[in-house]
């Protein structure tokens, strides 16, 4: 078994085109790629017999409208009057400097092999104006709903899912709720009043 | 039905209302996590059997109660509308949790804060998830109301003070 910090070197030195970045942090490997070279960095993660990463257990999106800003709401007692200590900022030995690209949204997809019992993160930035990118269904299956998840929640489309459509929310709402922009308690009921 | 009753009529009603409290049939419409409560008061150590609601049934064409258990999406609320019109009469409907009741501790973009903005609710039990002993009192007073509502007199709810003085604000 690989030491896992070596995971993504041999990925960068495999398609250094397709890098932008990458980060370890105690053994976790994760590798920013570009939307372009999903795909092929997707084959080579599932074909080469040094990954061999038979296995997608994530894929999910992230969305950093409001990263590094201050939070509106400073906690859940913020009206009531009881003081609500702030979070401790813990030094980390290998701090992650930020998102790689100014993209809005990074989806981040988690890999393991059940072979070789390694692990890796591919990170891929979408932009907001643009936000497509392959899917993954024809190498895992399993990215089926988790595409469909992220369509939902993000609005980010898959090109090539068969039958990208709403898993969560039902097919009539508009908007995405996951989406940093879309109030927290915005109601769109199906039947019957607001609240 | 109601109005002035002889003595007759009115010994049916209460003993229309007697069959009507002690054979429920319940719809158990289980979303979420009160539907372990639910299990919990449903079997042998907190028995809902001795109630004489022991039997679910599957289908809203053979149930009297609905007891609406768990969180409501809005996603989910057209089906509970329907299961609702599917029942026939003589119908109630049970709201089981905080969830149903009101919302509960959620205020998203998801949950419909309270059921009875959809149906029409008789009894609420609220808790997360409301102890046993707590469901058989909603129980008992969803079996008190059906009881009441042969007799052609308004139901008010025994206040049940247990006791002590009644509470000035």
């Amino acid at each position: 078994m690989e030491e896992p910090r070596l995971l993504s070197e041999i990925l960068v030195a495999k398609i250094p085109q397709a890098v932008i970045a990458t980060h370890g942090y105690r053994g976790d490997a994760t590798v920013t790629v570009r939307p372009e070279f999903l795909l092929q960095v997707a084959r080579i993660l599932k074909d080469d017999p040094v990954f061999q990463m038979n296995f997608l257990m994530d894929l999910s999106a992230v969305d950093y409208l409001t990263f590094g800003k201050e939070p509106q709401a400073k906690g859940a007692f913020v009206n009531s009057g009881i003081p609500v200590a702030q979070p401790m900022n813990i030094p980390d030995e290998a701090p992650w400097s930020g998102p790689a690209t100014k993209a809005r949204f990074e989806l981040v997809i988690h890999f393991f092999s059940l072979p070789l019992k390694q692990r890796i993160r591919i990170k891929v930035p979408v932009e907001e104006a643009q936000a497509e990118v392959d899917s993954l269904t024809g190498l895992w299956p399993a990215a089926n709903w988790f595409e469909r998840e992220v369509w939902d929640m993000f609005g980010i489309r898959f090109r090539g899912h068969p039958k990208l459509k709403r898993i969560l929310m039902y097919e009539e709402f508009s908007g995405h709720p996951l989406r940093k922009d879309y109030p927290v308690n915005q109601r769109q009921p199906l039947i019957g009043p607001v609240n | 039905m109601f109005g002035s009753q002889n003595f007759l009529t009115s010994k049916l009603e209460s003993a229309i209302g007697w069959a009507r409290k002690y054979s429920l049939f319940q719809y158990p419409f289980i979303t979420a996590c009160c539907g372990m409560e639910y299990m919990a008061t449903a079997c042998s150590h907190y028995d809902v059997d001795r109630f004489g609601a022991g039997f679910p049934r599957f289908s809203p064409r053979q149930a009297d109660v609905l007891f609406v258990v768990g969180t409501i999406s809005h996603k989910m609320a057209p089906v509970l509308k329907k299961i609702y019109d599917q029942m026939t009469e003589p119908k109630w409907v049970v709201a089981f949790g905080v969830c149903t009741c009101t919302g509960g501790f959620y205020d998203n973009y998801a949950t419909v804060m309270g059921i009875d903005t959809i149906i029409p609710v008789d009894v609420y039990i609220p808790g997360c998830p409301p102890r046993p002993e707590n469901v058989l009192d909603g129980l008992m007073k969803l079996q008190e109301k059906i009881q009441a509502q042969h007799s052609g007199k308004p139901f008010t709810p025994p206040q049940r003070y247990h006791g002590r003085a009644p509470i000035t604000v």
